[in-house]
């Protein structure tokens, strides 16, 4: 670790004023992920911009349509929020399944969506139940703010305030695990809407991505048995030393299955 | 007398109060005045001529002290690191032992190699200049598998070392063994891999070195399971510091699994950096530098043969093995795939003829050395994956099979044809015990039930025994050590009674400090916490060759039986002049020294009072004092083994195995502590359970890259990959330990990969997969699948 400056700012835009104003420095959330790669080097940072003090990026609220949840909202907190298990068990489910305890109360919703690490989960849900990611300029829909590996639609000094979800029919996340790090080697989120129905993959690839004729299959017929039968093609997917790519390929079809059972279970 | 408790008792571990409430002493808590920061720079390459290093960049880095690499230690005329095992090939060539410099000269030989030291004001600074040394590398191609390392035009590690081979040895009669193939019913044949392992003990290596010039005394305190070898191979052979001036301390240790039973350059470096700056240095690897560092295990790639009669007993077994020993030779290295695999591909059966060769190769790897079981669990995955295989092509029951060829309770002694005779055992009972005991007589129901649910479910064996007690000195001196492998103990009694043993082995985890404390107990009739033991510091311990084969109990406790009973003996004289009584009749039982057939009794604490304070005392032919101590060499190796059985459940939608029953019942003598005894079980199961489906380390081929470099990509076993395993003992008692004891250290991990694989196998036999190789991936299982199902679907 390199040494780096800190700061804890009260207010938003004193938050996007250090963070513009300071040449090389970063938001810190729940430190999950930034703080490891400052340790090993990876990352060297010349301020450190905490958010933790700002007002009104904790926690969860129900507008009737969308429920929102604030950036700085730990896993911990969403995996065990009545609301969110009631309004979007999919998601209530994904957060439970996120790395240990200790990371599910540091990490938060926030973090790991600016992070967009490939096997992250929550972009699945995000996907997935076609979320709006509101920040401290604007408001991004979620079909234009992933961008592929570690790559996200945020501009410098923009900040993440919280996450609004629409409110599903039904949803469903099923998670293959890689052995290891028990991200996801495969993880498939569903949700039913009235208007059809929205498939979201993550770990399979270099970014999360929706697979229409899943979605197709599905809005005709939301049963697992409708897309049991539908395999992704392998290019473009991962192949390393877990899992290669016509196995991870293999994969999205079983855990798509398991998502529709989950929603309707 | 009161509390004694003794031979048998579970009580709760000693040492536990200070791990368990924080007050542990590792040598990452050990602060010094004036400490100093030292980092290794390695190299980032598998394998290349290091052209030249520029440190200037570096040393101008705020706050270095120094910068050391390869030259300085040729300038101060050090050598490297000693191979303390020397095997031959079959004409009795002696193995090629190229020079292991403690930093590398001329060249770099894995991902990892140590280019320079770099000690600083503080660890940040050292980071920073480290970063800032520049090392001019040629970058070669890199050859990681055994395989590919010995084919022609391969990349050669070492000019002098063709093809890579550092010794072809061999073992057993290759004529009697072909005569048998020859008249032959059935041939099995298998070929598989050992996949290589990284240890991961819980605390990484560290290191503290310390030069005082006032006494021209150096100390190191190092994550070692073996202080005094450490002195004596960095002291004698490495940096030419005379014995009485180096004090090697290994405080607590946070686990070895056998990565800490070797000695390391970091320490050699670290030893002689100290003296150069005049400063103490401190050195702790981070997890991952821990990766590329700490040395491998397993990694052979062998094609093995069994040769059975018509009615399934084996005639002959011939194993051909590629092993793996990375860049250097290791302190054990080239004992590991020969010395510890060979003499035990006999197993549990009467096979009357063995012939094991084994390629022992070089490879731009970190080295691999011994890791829990070493040697033994390639061993036994060999050959119980043999037996299986077998017993399906014949068409025999696997148990069946097991039982038509194993060794009858009657017939111990038993000398195998692959060196080893075993002193004891009974593996017929083990295996009848586990059958029971892991409920095999409804598998068929439980199959079903899995069946119903759309899973395959499958029951594996392993029958298995193994050597440790590690070992008789003389014995292993043919086989090729270089030193000794007695242990020591000694045992001092205070004046008030109490007692404070001094002992050669290491505790780290293995719960020692109340084991032996048991054994004085019992035997002294002193209470439990009236005990002490001291190990770990060479300036405290008299001599030890450390912990590691499942030696400790066998070997050190040996040592300390020994000088218990020599404590006794000169009670009894004390006694005697005391009571006014012959010494043959004075006899000692629960802490009383009494002449028979009378109520004239003293206390031991009477007596060890009137050996300090010799006023009533036979000065004229009895020393003052109570102290005694005692070095154990022992006649044999031990036998322990047993049965496992594991039955695992494959969802083939996915290719996950889950392990759903485990059950172990296992031979290891005497058990001083049920409760350690099946902790060190279960643990060393897991460390088999995670060879077998989860733990595999994994290296680019061509640029020797370590792709498994982390947790995040080496899966280790966890707890909820775990059911809640049965396990039991079935002992038969050692003959020639004095306590009867085995030793239980690695039979987890040597019984448990085979057992289950083979339940693995077992679970996809119906689809014809009649192999699957470790470890057992999702992966690998869905491909299986994929291939396997082809012919199915044909049918
Ligand atoms: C052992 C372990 C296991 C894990 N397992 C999983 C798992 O199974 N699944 C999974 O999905 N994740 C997993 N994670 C990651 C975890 O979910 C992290 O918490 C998450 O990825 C990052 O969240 P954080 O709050 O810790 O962010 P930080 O580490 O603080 O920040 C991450 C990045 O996001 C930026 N950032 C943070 N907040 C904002 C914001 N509000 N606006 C803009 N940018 C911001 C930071 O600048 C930084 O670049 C694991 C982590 C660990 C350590």
């Amino acid at each position: 670790m390199k040494p780096f400056a800190y700061h804890q700012p009260a207010q938003i835009p004193d938050a996007a004023k250090l963070l513009t104003s300071i040449e090389d420095s970063k938001l810190v959330a729940g430190g999950m992920t930034l703080i490891p790669t400052i340790k090993q080097r990876l990352a060297n940072p010349a301020a450190l911009i905490d958010l933790s003090k700002l007002g009104n990026l904790k926690g969860i609220t129900d507008d009737g349509a969308t429920i929102t949840i604030g950036a700085m909202t730990p896993h911990a907190v969403v995996a065990a929020s009545p609301l969110v298990r009631t309004k979007l068990p999919g998601l209530s489910a994904l957060a439970s399944m996120i790395g240990d305890p200790a990371v599910r109360s540091r990490g938060t919703i926030g973090g790991s969506v600016a992070n967009n690490d490939p096997a992250a989960d929550y972009p699945a849900g995000v996907l997935g139940l076609g979320a709006t990611i509101v920040t401290s300029t604007r408001e991004i829909a979620s079909g234009k703010f992933f961008l592929g590996l570690f790559e996200t639609a945020l501009e410098p000094g923009e900040i993440i305030t919280a996450i609004r979800f629409p409110v599903p029919l039904k949803a469903g996340y099923a998670k293959f695990k890689a052995p290891a790090s028990r991200y996801a080697l495969v993880g498939v989120f569903v949700a039913k809407f009235a208007d059809g129905v929205r498939v979201a993959v993550t770990g399979a690839g270099p970014g999360v991505f929706r697979v229409p004729p899943m979605e197709a299959a599905l809005s005709e017929n939301f049963d697992p048995t409708a897309v049991a039968a539908i395999k992704i093609d392998t290019d473009g997917l991962t192949s390393d030393i877990h899992a290669e790519a016509d196995y991870r390929a293999h994969l999205v079809t079983v855990m798509a299955k398991r998502a529709v059972e989950a929603a309707l279970s | 007398m009161s509390n004694v408790i003794g031979i048998g008792a579970s009580p709760k571990r000693k040492e536990d109060q200070r791990f368990l409430t924080g007050r542990g002493n590792y040598v990452s808590d050990i602060k010094r005045p004036g400490l100093t920061a030292g980092v290794f720079v390695r190299s980032p390459h598998g394998h290349a001529i290091l052209r030249g290093i520029d440190k200037s960049a570096a040393l101008a880095s705020p706050g270095v002290i120094a910068v050391l690499t390869g030259d300085d230690v040729k300038a101060d005329g050090l050598g490297g690191l000693p191979c303390g095992w020397g095997i031959s090939d079959a004409k009795g060539v002696p193995m090629k032992e190229p020079p292991f410099p403690m930093l590398a000269q001329g060249k770099v030989r894995f991902v990892g190699d140590m280019v320079a030291f770099v000690i600083a004001e503080t660890p940040e600074q050292a980071d920073t200049a480290a970063e800032l040394l520049a090392v001019d590398y040629e970058v070669l191609p890199s050859v990681v598998g055994v395989l590919e390392a010995v084919r022609p035009g391969a990349p050669q590690l070492f000019d002098d070392v063709p093809n890579n081979i550092c010794c072809d040895w061999e073992l057993g009669d290759k004529a009697a063994v072909e005569a048998a193939f020859k008249k032959a019913a059935h041939v099995a044949k298998l070929s598989l891999v050992n996949n290589r392992l990284i240890g991961n003990p819980m605390e990484p290596r560290a290191a503290i070195a310390e030069y005082e010039p006032g006494t021209d005394r150096f100390t190191l305190w190092t994550t070692s399971q073996f202080p005094h070898v450490v002195r004596f191979l960095m002291g004698a052979l490495v940096l030419n510091i005379p014995q009485h001036k180096l004090r090697v301390v290994a405080p607590d240790v946070g686990g070895g699994f056998g990565v800490k039973q070797f000695h390391y350059g970091e320490e050699a470096v670290i030893t002689w950096a100290a003296k150069r700056v005049k400063r103490p240095i401190k050195w702790v690897a981070s997890r991952s530098e821990g990766y590329v560092s700490d040395r491998h295990g397993r990694d052979h790639v062998t094609e093995a043969e069994l040769a059975l009669d018509e009615t399934g007993k084996f005639l002959a077994f011939r194993v051909n093995t590629l092993a793996n020993m990375g860049g250097y030779l290791s302190t054990f290295g080239p004992n590991i795939p020969t010395n510890l695999y060979a003499p035990l591909l006999g197993g549990v059966y009467t096979t009357p003829a063995i012939y094991c060769n084994v390629k022992v190769v070089f490879t731009n790897t970190v080295p691999v050395d011994a890791y829990r079981g070493a040697g033994r669990p390639e061993a036994t995955f060999v050959l119980e994956r043999m037996v299986d295989v077998a017993a399906s092509e014949m068409g025999i029951d696997r148990v069946e099979i097991r039982r038509r060829n194993m060794i009858p309770k009657e017939a111990y002694p038993y000398q195998t044809p692959v060196l080893v005779q075993y002193d004891s055992g009974d593996p017929m009972g083990c295996l009848d015990g586990a059958l029971v005991a892991a409920d095999v007589k409804n598998f068929g129901i439980r199959k079903a039930a899995s069946a119903s649910k759309g899973k395959f479910r499958g029951l594996g064996y392993s029958t298995y025994v193994e050597a440790c007690g590690l070992a008789p000195s003389r014995f292993a001196g043919r086989l090729g050590a270089r030193g000794g492998l007695y242990e020591s103990a000694t045992v001092r009694v205070h004046p008030t009674g109490q007692v404070t043993v001094m002992i050669g082995t290491h505790n780290h985890g293995q719960g020692h400090e109340t084991t032996f404390a048991q054994i004085v107990s019992e035997k002294l009739g002193v209470a439990f916490e009236n005990v002490d033991i001291v190990f770990g510091d060479t300036d405290r311990v008299q001599f030890g060759m450390g912990t590691y084969g499942s030696r400790s109990l066998v070997v050190g406790g040996a040592a300390l039986s020994k000088a218990t009973d020599k404590v006794i003996a000169k009670g009894k004289k004390i006694a005697a002049h005391l009571l006014e009584a012959a010494e043959v009749d004075i006899q000692f039982e629960a802490g009383k020294f009494a002449v028979a057939g009378t109520d004239r009794v003293k206390s031991f604490e009477e007596i060890a009072g009137a050996a300090y304070v010799p006023h009533n005392y036979p000065l004229e032919v009895l020393e003052p004092g109570l102290e005694e101590q005692a070095y154990y060499d022992p006649v044999n190796f031990t036998y322990p083994g047993g049965c496992h059985i594991a039955e695992v459940e494959v969802d083939p939608e996915t290719g996950t195995v889950t392990l759903v029953n485990y059950t172990a019942v296992d031979d290891v003598g005497t058990v001083i502590n049920p409760m350690i005894v099946e902790g060190q079980l279960h643990g060393g199961i897991v460390q088999g359970v995670g060879q077998a489906l989860f733990e595999n380390a994994v290296y680019d081929e061509g640029s020797g890259q370590l792709l498994s470099g982390s947790l995040m990509d080496y899966c280790m076993p966890r707890a909820d990959h775990m059911p809640m395993m049965k396990v039991a003992t079935h002992s038969t008692l050692c003959t020639h330990t004095p306590m009867g004891v085995k030793g239980c250290g690695e039979v987890g991990t040597i019984g448990s990969p085979a057992a289950v694989i083979n339940a693995v196998v077992d679970a996809l036999s119906h689809l014809g997969v009649t192999h699957v190789d470790m470890p057992a991936t999702p992966n690998r299982i869905w491909r299986l699948l994929q291939n396997a199902s082809l012919p199915v679907a044909a049918e």
